[in-house]
């Protein structure tokens, strides 16, 4: 979502060689939002504990002992860190090519119902075979829920905003539907078990994570990522999603084809939302379960958000996410754990609030160092001031 | 017997939609997505049964719902309008906050999970009072006139004039000498207000609060919006379709001619095919979204 990059504007005058700062503020520019919205958020923990009438001190020591205090804590953040990353990286993939896929949360289930739907079906195949199906039935799901958007999008110029989110209860009720009449265990708000595509857990592999929920899914979500950040800095692809969203009538000019562009990426989206769906049915529970994201899908916007939209931070932005709704369970003695869903949402407004006034903060003191040092007219900078407002 | 049964059922269940949509059709005709209008609902639901239960009067909760509506409008238009935030990722973050404080503040004054104590409501109290008893309830009659109301304001007064200004182009507003930011910020208060009584009417009617009581109502307000093409007529004519929807889909449970669920998706559908013009487009306010330095 950041501003087309200029650092053209040479001073006349030779000796005042100026350097303007890029627009995104560099590394500076992307670290200060996410730090600045991090402390805000602890500054309001701090009062809420205070409000309950708690020690904010010992709060926090329990919430990092109950996480990165013991191996089964490391286990369950790493379990939230898998679906996170995968919304996360879903928000992100379509706000590079200035779109918001608000519907996550939707896509995340239809992945999870189609796996599971695979995994219930493809009785007698080989495991390699099952899991392969399985999970490719859940990016399908996913992908076939984002494509939905980004075609109204590009065909009929229908807000993808609106759109992701009246989908979000249209793909809900059709799975409480396919749940409750045909595919769910009677009493029960889920489907039936899978015979085959169950990936294992780490407790499997590593006995220290006994009890918890964290699986081997995680290792797809960490290839996720790379092909998410390899198509958006490696391929002609990714080329044109960012160029559109940098400036979608440059884009035009240059001889992209945008609406092309807007379907693939919202696909794609979908695709990487749908994913995550595998996480809980094949390495969690091996079933489908009707609210089994719990928000994730929302919350993968403020990974994203904390992640400034690359891959690889959106890996750490998960970590952290993760670990605050864990946290969350093991404050709950003495704090309700809807602190967290506090905090997060702070994140989420300080964040969105941030990075704008940060960007505005570089570009004045760009602007005021070209005047002191007696630069040219600064036609180009109100320019770009201007170009800010769209 | 059964029509007026089904007659007042819609009119019930649209009174919060009304409400909502109208915040909607205000804060949208300045410019500003409005997709708070669910945080607004569950907040002024809060602050209603918070208000009523420590009162012990209805009125004081209308009063809650007000001042709670109003404080999460002015953190909305502070993030939206004096830091130029994102107004979708502010709007999400807003329902994302009130549904993590509501049930913070729920434990923290009741001490329960999910609900609050009964709270003082309108009319007569002990249930089956009839069935015209929801005509005692003011905030029914303060619904039902709130998007007609609205419809004055926004094209009869100097106040609508400029509203409907600044959503369409604020450079055009603000050469002309309006303040575009007062405006917006006035318009996000006032949607607050409206909004937030819409919350107030569900915790007021049921006598409580109970955890997510809004559950999607202001999505569907705001597809109301949408469907209703942003003019608060048929804005309330869709309400009452979507309510009537509702209603329906109440009256056929274990009737086994169509699915619930397929009637529940009835708004959604209807508002992305508004969105794709097959029927009339709708098209937003020119600079809804649009940052306006």
């Amino acid at each position: 979502m950041s501003l087309p990059v200029s650092t053209a504007n040479p001073p006349e005058t030779p000796t005042a060689r100026v350097v303007i700062p890029r627009f995104d503020g560099g590394f500076v520019g992307q670290l200060m939002p996410p730090l600045v919205a991090l402390m805000i958020a602890v500054v309001v923990g701090d009062v809420l504990i205070l409000v309950y009438g708690e020690s904010p001190a010992m709060v926090y020591r329990l919430l990092l002992e109950g996480t990165w205090g013991n191996w089964y804590g490391v286990g369950q953040v790493l379990y939230k860190t898998m679906t996170l990353t995968c919304t996360g990286l879903a928000f992100a993939y379509v706000a590079r090519a200035g779109l918001f896929n608000v519907g996550a949360e939707s896509q995340l289930a239809a992945g999870g119902f189609a796996a599971a739907m695979a995994g219930v079906l493809l009785g007698s195949v080989p495991t390699g075979v099952a899991i392969f199906g399985c999970v490719l039935a859940a990016v399908v799901a996913g992908a076939i829920v984002g494509f939905v958007p980004g075609v109204l999008r590009a065909r009929f110029g229908a807000s993808e905003v609106i759109v992701t989110i009246m989908l979000n209860f249209i793909v809900f009720a059709l799975l409480n539907y396919l749940l409750s009449a045909h595919f769910g265990v009677p009493e029960t708000v889920h489907s039936a078990s899978i015979v085959a595509g169950s990936i294992p857990r780490l407790s499997e592999t590593f006995a220290v994570f006994h009890g918890s929920a964290a699986n081997w899914t995680i290792v797809a979500a960490l290839i996720a990522a790379v092909v998410a950040w390899w198509l958006l800095f490696r391929t002609r692809h990714g080329y044109e999603v960012r160029a559109v969203g940098l400036q979608p009538t440059a884009a035009v000019y240059g001889g992209i084809r945008v609406q092309r562009v807007v379907v693939l990426a919202m696909t794609f989206s979908g695709a990487l939302a749908g994913l995550g769906g595998i996480n809980f049915v094949l390495g969690y529970k091996g079933y489908y379960e009707d609210g089994f994201g719990a928000g994730s899908g929302f919350l993968g916007i403020a990974v994203a958000l904390i992640g400034r939209n690359h891959p690889f931070s959106i890996l750490l932005a998960a970590l952290l996410f993760a670990t605050l709704s864990q946290g969350g369970l093991a404050v709950n003695a003495i704090v309700p754990k809807q602190m967290v869903d506090i905090l997060q949402a702070v994140v989420i407004l300080s964040v969105a609030v941030a990075v704008p006034e940060v960007r505005r903060q570089i570009r004045n003191t760009a602007a005021s160092t070209v005047r002191i040092l007696g630069g040219a007219p600064n036609n180009a900078n109100r320019a770009r001031e201007k170009g800010d407002a769209q | 017997m059964v029509a007026l049964v089904i007659l007042l059922q819609t009119l019930r269940i649209s009174i919060p939609y009304l409400l909502a949509a109208a915040g909607g059709v205000m804060s949208e005709r300045v410019g500003i997505i409005a997709l708070h209008l669910e945080g607004l609902l569950l907040a002024g639901a809060f602050g209603a049964a918070v208000a009523a239960y420590y009162s012990n009067n209805a009125w004081a909760g209308v009063a809650g719902a007000i001042g709670t509506g109003l404080v999460i409008s002015l953190i909305f238009a502070l993030a939206t309008l004096r830091f130029r935030a994102n107004q979708v990722v502010v709007g999400i973050a807003i329902n994302l906050l009130v549904i993590g404080a509501t049930r913070f503040f729920l434990r923290l004054a009741f001490d329960s999970a999910s609900n609050s104590p009964r709270v003082p409501g309108f009319g007569a109290d002990g249930g089956a009072a009839g069935l015209l008893a929801i005509f005692q309830n003011p905030l029914v009659w303060i619904g039902l006139i709130s998007l007609p109301m609205l419809a004055f304001v926004l094209f009869r007064t100097p106040f609508g004039l400029r509203a409907r200004a600044v959503g369409e182009n604020p450079e055009a507003a603000s050469t002309l000498g309006i303040r575009v930011a007062t405006v917006r910020t006035t318009g996000l208060l006032l949607a607050g207000a409206l909004a937030s009584l819409g919350g107030a009417y569900l915790a007021l009617d049921q006598h409580q609060f109970t955890d997510n009581m809004s559950a999607g109502r202001g999505f569907i307000a705001l597809a109301a919006v949408i469907f209703g093409r942003w003019v608060p007529t048929r804005v309330f004519i869709a309400c009452l379709l979507f309510a009537a929807a509702e209603t329906v889909q109440i009256q056929l449970q274990g009737a086994q001619i169509v699915p619930g669920q397929f009637i529940e998706m009835i708004p959604y559908l209807l508002t992305i095919i508004a969105l794709i013009g097959i029927v009339g487009r709708s098209v937003p306010p020119a600079a809804l979204g649009k940052v306006h330095q």
